[in-house]
């Protein structure tokens, strides 16, 4: 059946979702259902994580195809199978989403006292979603996942959010679905074309040059708002500063990635000629993106706002990497997504561990950490530095590689996204010094207490991450080299066919 | 003469009779022994529905298919959905009067005879007589003075719209010599040599119809009535008498004058466009659940017509599968309003919502699952029943009302996550009063069908397939 023996992807997907019956089916007093939704839920995500560690490790990165494929039967009228897989591309952000769920359910542990049960039931209906749209192997799975995600999150953002939380919730489920049924009228034109939804059967359909047009928009409309990219990024920062913290770890660790996942999946394979047209058009957008939201984060006065534009910039250079379509450029899009995963839900952490003492994210509330909080002076330090891409750290691998592909592309393409290095540098230091550095001057900062052994247990994962993969990005790296080779041969193929590229431009 | 074609609503309306005298020999109270009798008759009705062979009968003015037979079993779910929500409301309200289930019983028959008319005599009298049994249980609470309105309007406005019908009945008789279904179909093979005066009388067919659907510029009445009506009677009429006058529509535009869709398909288009737009932006403003339902429910009748808009096979396949996902969303999201209730006194306001996630999780949960589905939010069946009528819209390249539909349909997601953010973002309010089981079996099995729909799709979307397919025999 596949190369782990048993339904593997499957069994990853709706595992999540046997825990959350358990949690549902709990009784008891108020404290009694809190405790057991939070162990449950925590053991649940545990258990989903060592199982798709199947995936790390029986993963033959030789192979560029799919692998663990899985298909049933599901709607035989429309030929619509439910099917799974993984391939270099979608197979570590699995990963990346099963091992954020069990650090965003730990990091909430004590932060979140009204309604457990639903919080842990909705991060738990949440993985299933993640997990089952990057392993979706078809187009109306994928779909139905992609859209899912907006239920569990609007209700995190909602109940648990801060004092903006309902404008916050409505903006981000009504500029994600607005995009999204644009995207799914472009499923449908597909369908009807290709006479299949079946993923890999589309990458290898050739579109006619005006429909890969008007697909290219509509899914656009899609993934541009997921992403973010300017200037449809404006749901994103006030969903991160409303969401409490373990939603902002998701939304910037697993769900930006949604939309830089659904280019590279369907945009960039499916409709080669649209985007070799249209890719000046993603560069402009994601150079303004870069270079203005990191302007506009270096004025936020709030932590989160701040690394939240900042995750507009990053996710702006994974656009630049993407539209390359050059080995070079998408490999360095995929470690940035992975790298930015890791490490701006490291740095939502950071803040959360200080808004949970002090309950602000005032940039200006805090000051001189480092005297009371080394421990955490140093994590800080450490994905502070991750974010700007010092080598060594994840963050550097992702945007040196960028910039290499944007090269061979434009010289001014590669010499603008690194603005956006030189500008990160500038945000994230700045915001470091006024938090950690200086002298504390306010009372309830001089006895604020250092991270707590569950704090140092979150973070422990994920500073080992941002270490390796900076330091043997190899490891990571190897997993999609395969994947991506042959994706820019295809596309390469497909603009080389004979093709009256003369309609495109029409 | 193969009467037994007919057996269903025979035997339906003589259960009907024999519970009317029931009810008026029984000394002491019998509505809830008439209602339940009312149920088990639907059971009955639909399984001899399942067992009936397909045929044409009553020399020709009586189709029994699998489309009427999969019409047919939605109305008799929709209208034991009606029975069972008015236990315990007609109860607290003083209206355990036996009538109200026959009468519900006597509008099902008439539905079920409009999903089987082949005849514009037949189909005329199905809708009457559903039509009447319905103006009187919406003005059944003859106490009330919003209930008696509602009535009231209802019949008046009804009957123009039946007027309307019948003129056209009258012209497309006079300018194609035939009632017969199959006769028109074969006169009327042409569309070029179709006469003015045969599309005049086809619009004023369609008019009345789209009354009977709500769909706009016809939708007036609809947020009247759906807030003065008894909330049962309101969850009735929002699904049963819908489908099957939508299930009239299809068939008399897809066999009678199917070979005419040039001329009729920019009538559909636009009131299906007309509706989408008026139904997503009227309801934001509304503070009254029940007038949202109504708003809500003419959006989603201008989503089904796209399906018809379409005139093909797929096109029908998505107008009924939408429709077995509207009855079940519909119903259940009304067994939630019933719900509503504080010291005995039922609640209407969206904002005597707030907080329901807290102070009755299990009842915000189905009905958030009801505003999801309804938004068209996967995986709930709301978004299969978009999903495939928007596959109709592609196929047939009717783009225009794709994308309206799809932005549409974005506007209204405003007003059902409305809804969900009163009940779990807002701080809780007092709660409600102890749910009957009546009401909670109702939510919890439309909830599980709509939550469920996605995990075993195909029988239905088989079944509809095979109903869309024998209208284009």
């Amino acid at each position: 059946m596949n190369a782990a023996g048993f339904p593997v992807l499957s069994l990853i997907t709706w595992l999540p979702l046997l825990g959350g019956l358990i949690i549902m089916s709990i009784r008891g007093d108020e404290a009694t259902v809190a405790s057991n939704a939070r162990w449950a839920a925590l053991w649940t995500s545990l258990i989903v994580f060592v199982v798709s560690l199947v995936l790390w490790v029986r993963f033959d990165t030789h192979d560029a195809g799919f692998q663990f494929v899985e298909s049933a039967q599901w709607l035989p009228q429309l030929g619509i199978n439910y099917k799974l897989g993984v391939d270099g591309i979608s197979v570590l952000f699995v990963l990346l989403s099963t091992l954020l769920t069990p650090i965003c359910i730990l990091a909430s542990w004590d932060a979140i006292t009204t309604r457990v049960r639903e919080y842990m039931l909705a991060f738990l209906i949440l993985e299933t979603m993640m997990v089952g749209m990057f392993a979706a192997l078809d187009f109306v799975v994928f779909y139905m996942f992609f859209e899912g995600v907006l239920i569990p999150m609007y209700l995190i953002i909602g109940v648990w959010g801060g004092p903006r939380r309902v404008y916050a919730a409505i903006k981000f489920f009504l500029f994600t679905l607005a995009g999204s049924v644009l995207m799914l009228l472009a499923l449908l034109a597909m369908w009807y074309a290709a006479g299949t939804t079946d993923i890999p059967a589309l990458m290898h359909f050739v579109f006619t040059p005006k429909m890969q047009t008007w697909l290219f928009l509509a899914l656009l409309a899609s993934f541009a708002v997921k992403v973010p990219m300017w200037p449809v990024h404006t749901w994103l920062p006030d969903a991160h500063v409303e969401a409490p913290t373990a939603g902002s770890v998701i939304l910037a660790g697993v769900l930006l990635k949604m939309g830089a996942y659904g280019f590279l999946r369907f945009s960039v394979p499916m409709l080669p000629l649209a985007s070799e047209h249209f890719a000046p058009l993603m560069y402009t957008l994601a150079v303004v993106a870069v270079i203005y939201t990191s302007l506009v984060a270096l004025a936020q006065t709030d932590m989160k706002k701040l690394i939240a534009y900042s995750s507009v910039a990053h996710m702006g250079v994974v656009v630049i990497g993407i539209f390359t379509v050059n080995a070079q450029g998408i490999s360095g899009a995929l470690f940035q997504m992975l790298s930015h995963g890791v490490v701006s839900g490291a740095l939502f952490l950071c803040v959360g561990v200080v808004y949970d003492r002090i309950h602000s994210r005032e940039i200006a509330r805090y000051g001189g950490l480092a005297d009371k909080m080394p421990a955490y002076a140093l994590l800080f330090m450490l994905f502070t530095m991750a974010s700007i891409g010092l080598p060594g750290t994840a963050g550097f691998v992702g945007e040196f590689l960028v910039l290499v592909g944007a090269f061979q592309v434009n010289f001014w393409l590669a010499a603008l996204g690194s603005l956006g290095m030189i500008l990160g540098a500038g945000y994230m230091l700045y915001l470091y010094r006024r938090i950690i550095f200086g002298r504390i001057t306010r009372a309830d900062l001089k006895s604020i207490l250092d991270l707590s052994p569950r704090e140092m247990a979150v973070f422990a994962p994920l500073v080992i991450l941002t270490l390796w993969m900076g330091i043997y990005p190899s490891s990571f790296s190897g997993f999609w080299d395969a994947t991506v080779a042959a994706m820019v041969d295809h596309h390469q193929a497909a603009l080389a066919a004979p093709q009256p590229i003369a309609t495109v431009m029409q | 003469m193969n009467w037994t074609l007919a057996l269903p609503e025979v035997v339906l309306a003589c259960c009907g009779m024999a519970i009317l005298v029931l009810g008026v020999l029984m000394k002491r109270d019998s509505f809830q022994l008439c209602s339940m009798i009312t149920v088990g008759a639907f059971l009955l009705a639909a399984m001899l529905v399942v067992a009936g062979a397909p045929g044409i009968g009553f020399h020709g003015q009586f189709t029994s298919d699998s489309f009427s037979g999969f019409v047919k079993l939605l109305v008799l779910v929709a209208s034991a959905f009606g029975v069972i929500a008015s236990f315990d409301y007609n109860a607290h309200a003083n209206l355990r009067r036996f009538e109200f289930p026959v009468l519900i019983l006597f509008a099902t028959v008439g539905m079920m005879l409009m999903a089987s008319a082949s005849n514009l005599m037949t189909l005329y009298v199905g809708l009457e007589l559903q039509s009447l049994s319905i103006y009187v249980l919406a003005a059944f609470a003859r106490d009330e003075l919003r209930s008696s309105e509602a009535g009231l309007k209802y019949f008046v406005l009804g009957s123009l719209a039946s007027g309307l019908l019948l003129y056209g009945i009258s012209l497309v008789y006079g300018f194609s010599g035939s009632m017969q279904f199959d006769r028109l179909a074969a006169a009327l093979s042409d569309p070029a040599t179709a006469s003015p005066g045969l599309i005049v009388g086809i619009v004023f067919v369609v008019a009345g119809l789209a009354f009977k659907v709500s769909a706009v510029p016809f939708h007036m009445w609809t947020p009247d009535v759906y807030e003065g009506a008894p909330t049962p009677v309101t969850l009735l009429m929002g699904t049963a008498p819908k489908v099957a006058a939508m299930a009239l529509l299809v068939r008399a535009m897809a066999t009678p004058f199917g070979h005419l869709l040039v001329h009729w398909q920019q009538l559909i288009v636009l009131v299906s466009i007309a509706s989408m737009i008026l139904g997503s932006l009227a309801a934001i403003g509304q503070t009254n659940i029940k007038r949202l339902m109504a708003y809500s429910s003419i959006g989603h009748m201008g989503y089904v017509l796209i399906g018809l808009a379409a005139g093909t096979p797929v096109g029908i396949r998505g107008v009924l599968i939408y429709l077995v996902t509207y009855v079940f969303m519909n119903a259940g999201t009304f067994a939630c309003i019933l719900a509503m209730r504080r010291k005995g006194v039922a609640l209407e306001k969206i904002s005597d919502l707030s907080g329901l996630g807290k102070t009755d999780p299990v009842l915000a949960m189905w009905l958030a699952v009801f505003m999801f589905s309804m938004a068209g939010i996967p995986p709930f069946s709301g978004f299969w029943g978009k999903y495939f009528i928007f596959t109709a819209a592609v196929q047939s390249g009717l783009w225009a009302l794709a994308v309206i539909g799809v932005l549409t349909s974005v506007i209204g997601a405003f007003y059902y996550i409305r809804i969900i953010k009163v009940m779990y973002f807002d701080a809780a309010a007092e709660s409600f009063d102890a749910r009957p089981a009546s009401l909670s079996v109702l939510a919890g099995v439309s909830g599980l069908f709509t939550t469920l729909f996605f995990v075993f799709p195909a029988p239905i979307v088989g079944a509809a397939e095979a109903a869309a397919k024998v209208l284009f025999g």
